[in-house]
């Protein structure tokens, strides 16, 4: 028989009746075909026959979508992060859309709100990501900012965003909005929440704000995003839309959806603040772990000749008495070693049982309220730009990009 | 009408909800909840993707023509699933079990591996904006030669509560959809088949029962006609009727496009705005709008006007078109001057559009948008007219009539549903299925073996009861009794008031069984019944001795040396009248031992305790 190719007409027939249908893939050692119907089934092989084989047809219209001149000009960066997809009902593959035009095409009334250069730096599942790609994007959005957008939107999937986005943060001083957008429910439901977020998150770009920040819902209702300081925001639901929050602050402003208006609280960096500059040096030998009860510190020795370890500790910022003199030696050895909580809100202090005096003791040193991902990418970029232990110290308990609240509310 | 020379061809679509533990694709159950009961409301927009094509779905594309805001409700038994909010769980294998079973029942070939698919949708009544759906088995048997095509496993919309606000406690009940060949070519068959393949679906006893569960929907044709798909048809009787409606429907179609075509008829495209004449009007609807909008039919005159259904005309048609524009309908000259136009402003019209008596002349008033758009629509479904019949799904009214509802969805709208993993159905999963006895099959083996009449037979084996019947004669109560309480006094109570559904089943095994024990008289059942439901949710009682306490309360156990005494006393206390009727007396003289005994003892002890004592006074 003749070997089947993904797009060839097949004859099904099964229980007397025969279908007919378009042969998709093999899955299981069943052959999937798409019937006429629309539906998949899978088959064994021999109960389909090759009918016929069209000839490939050319992938439909992707014409250029004009772009209106008058509008100022955003940059999207994409990283594999879809907000944008088209679905193929002849094989029901998904396909994401990375092009100004296709996204255009996906979501015509962003064309109502600025003209779009685009640019894709990766394809990536965002738990692929990975800090040399964190400095090619920090590399890509100032590029664009010294090209003079009015603002840079970058799609990024929502897993590691937070970390991507802070990242950003720390590297680069910007003048313009730098904003981050995914979606929690994927591009080609009806339901999907990635027009409702780009098209906020370009309201957000063209707006006032001088910062990095994510935009996304801010609830589970398609009435509002939130606009998140890149360096206190954190992905707090595996799947719902509101799954992003500021942590230990509120929000730096919402878009309401569908009027796009933009407010931005006092807090907010606004736009022309700052410079343009880049410092994209990282520190990549560092590390984030999570302390459990009774975790040996053996595991520590996996972590010997790191220039850095955030550990995310228990409580006021505990790990096991056990632990101490595993951790003075590494300081010693020159890692610098940063506590931050597993509960997320409130902030460290060692200063109020023995354990933690002990860790200070040790040379441990207290993360303030940074969340843990932010505390590591910190180090990272305060490692990479100063070389001495001590100041890089003082650095991590320096409020360096709105990521240390002075105080706790 | 002769419909084989109509060439009518007519298949059905049954969805029918089942009755599991739990959703299709979460582990939420699968309750019905009262809106009031909600726990919270939100809301979302659906827009429709891009295919491959550059295309929307027309279907789809039909419903983007508002932007539409959905609003739904959310209650307990609710999860983040039916919010969209979260991944489906894998596929509920009870559901998958009872669709096989029925397709084994229909006789019909499984797949080797089920797909589930997303299938578009964006009417709002699903929160993704599309359908989870399975093809599970294909190609099954009727009795009559009609074939079964397909059976899908599909989640169960939303309820529309009202507009566009939807109730999510519906959302995700395992649903199968039994699609037959268009192989039915008289009204009278589509009910038989329908009838039949909902009895097969009753007879697995795992599906749910009640107004709302099974829904019909009707393809219906005629030569030279089109496609319509009727949706929604909730009761059987109306099947036959719906088709027989939708023929006539057709057939009118078909005349009006004749006569559209003799005449040379056409649309003017060209949209007049009308506002200003109707300035001074005393049409409520037309003064309050802001914008009015003339189209002229050129040779519709008195046809738009003319019934192609009961309480339907083409004009109604027309209306449905516009009203998808969010309009509330139309007028057109075929029924006015009406509505508080006059005879005058309608002359107006007319000669203001420039219409000749031929001419039909339809006006929209909206704001000037929507009045815009329904214009359009208007103009659509008027060349449709001339082609003839449209491809349409439509919706049933009340008696049988339908109105248009969206285009026929194309196929173009389905592709994987890539979070649910494909379940293969293999040789001794299949062989694993059961096959329940179908309930014509019950009904005829309680008349042979039970010995009831096929009546009773009937009722019992089509009844919600059933499972209650069967373990009651199980129990050793006799057929007849456990029949005409389940179905008969049971119904009884219900209608006088009774609220008999708190009676648990397990206390009707245990009163049948006490009165097979002599313990009560079956005379005593209805009024044992509704004690039971009044006293219903007390205490913790065992059944036997919540009956048992009922028993006692409405009327103390009477010995047959009781009954005797008290038929001897009653006898003798109407000795002339018992002399003067002979064995006559029996009947009056029943009805007063009865009364005294208060149903307590059976009525047949009674008649045979008088009857000796009769015969004993009479010798």
């Amino acid at each position: 028989m003749e070997t089947l190719q993904t797009g060839d007409r097949v004859r099904y027939v099964n229980g007397g009746t025969a279908l007919t249908g378009t042969y998709i893939t093999e899955r299981d050692g069943m052959a999937v075909i798409k019937l006429d119907s629309g539906y998949n089934i899978g088959t064994s092989p021999e109960k389909i026959e090759i009918s016929g084989r069209p000839a490939p047809q050319p992938p439909a219209g992707a014409g250029v979508v004009v772009q209106n001149p008058d509008l100022p000009e955003l940059a999207i960066i994409s990283t594999g992060g879809t907000i944008a997809s088209r679905v193929d009902y002849r094989t029901g593959a998904v396909m994401s859309q990375f092009s100004a035009s296709d996204i255009l095409r996906a979501i015509p009334e962003l064309g109502e709100i600025a003209r779009y250069r685009d640019r894709q730096i990766a394809s990536i599942l965002s738990e692929n990501m990975f800090p040399a790609l964190w400095q090619e994007l920090a590399r890509a959005v100032y590029d664009e900012i010294r090209h003079g957008v009015a603002g840079v939107i970058v799609t990024h999937g929502t897993d590691t965003m937070a970390y991507s986005a802070a990242a950003v943060r720390f590297m680069l001083k910007t003048p313009v909005p730098v904003v981050f957008v995914g979606s929690q429910r994927s591009a080609d439901r009806p339901s999907s929440d990635n027009a409702m977020n780009a098209l906020c998150s370009a309201a957000v770009a063209t707006g006032d704000l001088g910062e990095v920040a994510v935009v996304m819902h801010a609830t589970t209702n398609d009435d509002r995003c939130a606009v998140h300081r890149a360096t206190r925001v954190r992905k707090m639901h595996t799947s719902r839309r509101d799954a992003f929050q500021s942590m230990g602050m509120a929000p730096l402003g919402y878009v309401d959806y569908p009027s796009l208006s933009v407010t931005l609280s006092d807090e907010a960096v606004r736009r022309g603040a700052e410079e343009p500059e880049l410092h994209d040096a990282l520190e990549e030998r560092c590390a984030l772990l999570q302390f459990y009860p009774g975790m040996p510190s053996a595991v520590l020795d996996a972590f010997e000749g790191c220039a850095g370890l955030v550990i995310s500790g228990t409580g006021l910022g505990h790990v096991a008495t056990a632990w101490i003199p595993k951790l003075r030696e590494m300081i010693e050895d020159g890692t610098t070693v940063v506590m931050t909580s597993q509960c997320l809100h409130g902030r460290v202090c060692d200063r109020v049982y023995n354990t933690g005096r002990d860790l200070l003791r040790a040379g441990v040193i207290e993360g303030e309220d940074m969340l843990p991902e932010a505390a590591l990418v910190k180090l990272m970029w305060v490692l990479g730009n100063e070389p001495d232990p001590e100041r890089a110290g003082v650095l991590m308990q320096t409020d360096l990009a709105g990521e240390i609240r002075r105080r706790s509310v | 009408m002769d419909y084989k020379e109509l060439g009518l061809r007519a298949g059905i679509e049954i969805h029918q909800q089942l009755d599991t533990a739990e959703k299709l694709f979460c582990r939420c159950p699968t309750t019905l909840r009262d809106t009031s009961e909600r726990t919270g409301e939100f809301y979302r927009y659906l827009r429709a993707t891009e295919s491959e094509l550059g295309e929307i779905d027309r279907a789809a594309r039909e419903e983007m023509r508002l932007v539409r805001k959905f609003c739904y409700y959310t209650y307990d038994t609710v999860c983040l699933v039916e919010h969209d909010e979260e991944p489906p769980a894998p596929m509920n294998p009870e559901a998958l079990e009872v669709c096989l079973t029925i397709a084994k029942m229909l006789g019909m070939t499984p797949v080797e591996q089920v797909h589930t698919m997303r299938k578009l949708v964006i009417d709002g009544s699903n929160t993704s904006g599309f359908q989870r759906t399975a093809l599970v088995a294909l190609s099954g048997a009727l009795p009559d030669g009609c074939r079964i095509e397909t059976i899908c496993l599909e989640e169960e919309a939303a309820q529309r509560v009202e507009d566009e606000t939807f109730s999510l406690d519906r959302l995700g009940i395992p649903l199968v959809e039994i699609t037959t060949a268009p192989c039915m070519h008289t009204p009278e068959a589509v009910q038989q088949v329908a009838g039949h393949i909902g009895m097969v679906l009753r007879s697995t006893g795992r599906v749910k029962r009640g107004l709302g569960t099974i829904r019909q929907d009707v393809n219906v044709s005629i030569a030279d006609g089109a496609r319509v798909e009727i949706k929604g048809v909730q009761e059987l009787d109306l099947i036959a009727e719906v088709v027989r409606r939708e023929v006539e429907r057709q057939v009118a179609l078909l005349s009006i496009r004749d006569a559209l075509r003799e005449r040379g008829a056409r649309v003017d495209r060209t949209v007049v705005d009308v506002t200003a004449l109707f300035s001074g009007t005393a049409s409520a609807i037309l003064k309050k709008a802001k914008s009015i909008l003339a189209v002229r039919l050129c040779g519709f005159a008195g046809l738009v006007g003319r019934e192609i259904q009961p309480g339907r005309r083409l004009g109604s048609e027309m209306s449905d078109y516009a009203k998808k524009c969010g309009v509330g309908g139309i007028f057109h000259t075929d029924e006015l001057p009406a509505y508080g136009v006059t005879a005058e402003e309608v002359a107006h019209l007319r000669e203001f559009v420039g219409a000749a008596e031929e001419d039909c002349v339809v006006i929209v008033a909206a704001g000037r948008e929507r009045a815009g758009c329904a214009a359009e629509q208007v103009m659509i479904r008027a060349e449709m007219a001339i082609s003839g019949v449209p491809e349409e799904t439509r919706k049933m009214l009340e008696e049988g009539s339908t109105a248009y509802m969206r285009p026929l969805p194309g196929a173009a709208r389905m592709y994987p549903e890539t979070d649910v993993f494909v379940v293969a159905i293999d040789e001794p999963l299949w062989e694993s299925i059961a096959v329940p006895e179908l309930l014509t099959d019950r009904a005829e083996r309680f008349v042979r073996e039970l010995g009831l009449d096929e009546a009773l037979a009937r009722q019992a084996a089509f009844s919600e009861r059933l499972p209650t019947f069967e373990k009651a004669v199980a129990a050793g109560v006799r057929p007849t009794l456990a029949a005409r309480t389940l179905l008969a006094t049971c119904r009884e109570l219900a209608r006088d008031g009774v609220d008999v559904g708190r009676v648990s089943e397990d206390e009707i095994l245990a009163l049948l069984s006490a009165v097979e024990a002599g313990r009560a008289a079956k005379e005593a059942i209805p009024d044992l019944l509704a004690e039971l439901a009044r006293t219903a949710g007390g205490g913790a009682a065992t059944p036997r001795d919540r009956v048992d306490a009922v028993i006692e309360k409405m009327g103390p156990a009477v010995s047959q040396a009781d009954v005797e005494a008290i038929v001897r006393r009653i006898v003798a206390e109407r000795q002339a009248f018992a002399r003067e009727k002979g064995m006559g007396a029996l009947g009056p003289l029943m009805g007063i031992v009865m009364q005294e005994l208060r149903g307590s003892v059976d009525g047949k002890v009674v008649s045979e305790t008088l009857r000796r004592e009769l015969k004993r006074l009479l010798s």
